[in-house]
């Protein structure tokens, strides 16, 4: 009688199927008594990136901290479209003050759980990319370097998508936007600018930096559980694809996010006391251009004639973060020892 | 009344019984009527003139005798307010100080507590606002938070700033509202004088523990801060605006609280000084008052019926209090420490409101801008030009009519004149800022 094998991609996106592992080991999503901090009902558009990474990240937070948390929100689509007063799709205790001070607020709310004796009740704090990388930047910094016990959860779109897509910090070269439009000689945001912010995180040289993104989920639970076994300043950043503002389809969210890491045009690393400590590897890599040919946002590299300098142009940024992140490099090859697959590393908990 | 120690009851001797009068700087006395207040959790960015209020503060707290308390360096004014923020909304008792520049840096999340309904208190080390910039006493900086939605209480002398933070938290916590106490920079912070600070025993009886109205808490979770549209925020600003009034009640109910239990009268909406029968009143807030007092002695000494006014409370502003305190004289002058450009008096504007319908002559006089002193000559002169009724409806005292024309014969002259705040000290030749 043959045996039947184990398929592990039966959805064809390397995931692992719940039902193929031990309870314990199952996705927090998985299970009927998730905290689901961030409920249904909310207003995010179809497909939204965000709302699917701050789910899943809050969730396992919940569960890593048995329900002992508070979050701090910044301004922004994720503020916006879960708390139209006076309805909340919030599940913990949640607070948004302003765009530019959700670290702050953090540090602030960190220390009267201290003062009080209430070091059980952790702090999440979270933004988008403009809220991280530009308006709250110097907030977030000072968080970090006086080292509060705050997880700093960046939801990265790489624009600002809730006030229309405008330019950011984050926002890729050649990448459309409403203030970087594709029009002129070099059409799309410019080369050489942005902020690479988990590396400024690294360089902090605080506890726990890791990236990840919403088309590997266990790998995105997996840090965020894994942050708050530590304590101290933590920095997650999830690329979290947003179909309104990438111009791609609601239902390719995480094939869009997964094409980013495949790509490398996303490194996808963790990082302690500002040295990395396990790269996920490119297990199939593509060229950049099949990254970017379904979004929008990058439709003038294409039409009408195919810009091939510019696409060039990203395609050594990958190849640079290929290199500088190791992205190809065998686990044996590379002397560290990253884990071998992204659905099977969220097996291995702390 | 102060008895010979041995002839105290035991009790009195524990510390916590001590009050003890001291002669110390406005600021030391200051952190040390914060501390009595136990606050949990201090955010703290240094400016001058608040400087040694934190760093009063920084040592109580790291000689572990305000303890527990939390005390947050951070990296900036605007991070102080959101760190304050964020531990008001988590149920901590918090406190900040801030002037000037540093105020209007924080201004956004200063709205912020407000609106969320915070009660944080926080001193203002009342400084002018730049450009030029001046590191030297007015009242622009809080002035410019008129409609921020936090209270704001002036304090005239060092002892009532004491007694103003202490009455402060009670106002801001019953209110849950934020409170600014607003003293002047190096007048009163940095003066050293004779004061008397209460004992902690006194303090603990008069203010409770902070019971919040709001708190983020894992087992009862709230979200604080959501989004309001239309359908709600006319009522969620008009609640703010109704809890102000509330604090019409509350400021001098407490202070008649802290009068009886402290032998004090500090917490009043307005401070009449000899006002029953003046014909002119001098209004104005702050640690000017004291010189204004003395001249309204003096020239009541000559046989001029002449008063004074100070507002305690400028947010709430007292509308009645100041209409029944007005109401029978003949004019008012309204001495202010800061300037709306292009209009002139602010709390003119407030006392104009208060006197709605009354037929009275209103002079604004813009004084002691950028700490320019305010002196009983200068306030006799302006006092006499006042009762003859020969005084501008607006007035610069002191103003130096000769090097502002000087500037603007040669702003008419001249297309590249210069910045004008270096012409003007090339004028008076107090700097070294030679044109060769």
């Amino acid at each position: 009688m043959p045996v039947q094998q184990v398929r592990f991609y039966q959805v064809g996106s390397f995931a692992v199927g719940n039902r193929l592992l031990d309870p314990e080991q199952r996705s927090v999503q998985s299970d009927p008594d998730r905290s689901n901090a961030l409920t249904s009902g909310h207003r995010a558009c179809q497909g939204c990136g965000e709302a699917l990474g701050a789910r899943f990240a809050l969730d396992a937070v919940m569960a890593a901290t048995e329900g002992k948390m508070i979050a701090v929100n910044a301004t922004g689509c994720l503020e916006v479209f879960s708390t139209p007063y006076p309805e909340s799709s919030w599940q913990v205790p949640w607070v948004h003050s302003l765009f530019g001070n959700a670290p702050a607020v953090a540090t602030g709310v960190a220390a009267a759980l201290r003062v009080k004796g209430r070091t059980d009740v952790r702090v999440v704090a979270q933004g988008g990319d403009g809220s991280t990388v530009d308006i709250g930047f110097g907030c977030l910094s000072g968080m970090f370097e006086r080292g509060d016990d705050v997880l700093y959860i960046c939801y990265d779109n790489e624009a600002y998508m809730n006030t229309g897509v405008q330019r950011s910090g984050a926002t890729p070269p050649a990448a459309r936007t409403a203030t970087t439009q594709a029009v002129g000689d070099a059409p799309g945001n410019v080369f050489g600018q942005g902020k690479n912010l988990p590396q400024i995180a690294m360089a902090h040289e605080i506890p726990y930096v890791a990236t990840a993104t919403v088309a590997d989920l266990r790998d995105l639970e997996y840090k965020a559980t894994k942050a708050m076994s530590m304590r101290g300043p933590r920095y997650l950043h999830i690329l979290v694809p947003c179909p309104l503002g990438w111009g791609s389809p609601s239902n390719q969210t995480v094939q869009v996010a997964r094409q980013a890491t495949q790509c490398g045009l996303f490194p996808v690393y963790e990082a302690e006391h500002g040295e990395i400590t396990a790269t996920t590897p490119i297990r199939r890599q593509i060229p950049v251009e099949d990254y970017l040919k379904p979004q929008k946002r990058y439709a003038h590299l294409f039409n009408p004639t195919r810009r091939g300098e510019v696409i060039d142009a990203l395609q050594a940024i990958a190849d640079r973060n290929i290199r500088r992140y190791g992205l190809l490099d065998t686990p044996a090859a590379s002397g560290e020892n990253p884990p071998a697959a992204t659905g099977e590393k969220a097996q291995v908990q702390p | 009344m102060p008895n010979s120690p041995h002839l105290l009851p035991a009790a009195d001797l524990d510390p916590a019984h001590l009050r003890t009068t001291r002669q110390i700087e406005g600021s030391a006395a200051v952190a040390e009527a914060v501390a009595l207040c136990r606050p949990e959790v201090i955010a703290a960015y240094p400016i001058s003139p608040q400087t040694h209020i934190v760093e009063g503060l920084s040592r109580l707290v790291k000689t572990g005798r305000l303890t527990p308390c939390e005390y947050l360096n951070v990296e900036s004014e605007f991070a102080a307010m959101s760190a304050a923020i964020g531990s008001s909304a988590t149920g901590a008792r918090t406190y900040t100080a801030t002037a000037s520049q540093g105020l209007l840096f924080m201004v956004e999340a200063v709205y912020n507590a407000s609106g969320l309904g915070l009660p944080i208190v926080m001193t203002v080390a009342n400084r002018a606002i730049g450009a030029p910039i001046n590191i030297w006493n007015d009242h622009s900086d809080s002035m410019s938070q008129r409609d921020s939605g936090w209270i704001q209480l002036y304090a005239r002398t060092n002892q009532e700033a004491i007694d103003l933070h202490i009455q402060a938290f009670r106002i801001a916590e019953e209110l849950s509202l934020p409170v600014m106490v607003c003293m002047d920079g190096f007048i009163l912070t940095h003066a050293v004088e004779q004061v008397d600070l209460p004992s902690q025993a006194d303090v603990d009886a008069f203010l409770p523990p902070y019971e919040p109205r709001q708190v983020l808490d894992p087992a009862d979770p709230v979200s604080i801060g959501a989004m309001v549209g239309p359908e709600a925020f006319t009522e969620v600003r008009y609640l703010a605006h109704a809890k102000q009034m509330q604090a019409l009640e509350l400021i001098p109910q407490i202070g008649r609280e802290f009068a009886e239990r402290f032998g004090r009268d500090s917490g009043a909406l307005v401070h009449p000084y000899r006002i029953e029968d003046a014909d002119t009143i001098v209004v104005a807030l702050g640690s000017v008052l004291g010189t204004i007092e003395d001249v309204v002695d003096e020239q009541r000494a000559e046989g001029h019926n002449v008063g004074a006014l100070g507002i305690g409370s400028f947010r709430p502003f007292p509308l009645a209090a100041v209409r029944e305190a007005l109401q029978n004289a003949q004019r008012v002058v309204i001495l202010e420490k800061a300037l709306a450009v292009g209009i002139g008096g602010i709390v003119a504007m407030d006392v104009r409101s208060a006197l709605a319908g009354i037929q009275l002559k209103g002079y604004t006089v813009i004084a002691g801008l950028g700490g320019r002193p305010i002196t009983k000559k200068s306030l006799h002169a302006l006092l006499e030009d006042a009762v003859a009724d020969k005084l501008e409806h607006l007035t610069f005292l002191d103003l130096d009519q000769k090097l502002v024309d000087a500037e603007l014969e040669r702003q008419r002259t001249t297309r590249r004149s210069g910045p004008q705040a270096e012409n003007i000290l090339r004028d008076i030749g107090t700097v070294a800022a030679r044109s060769h």
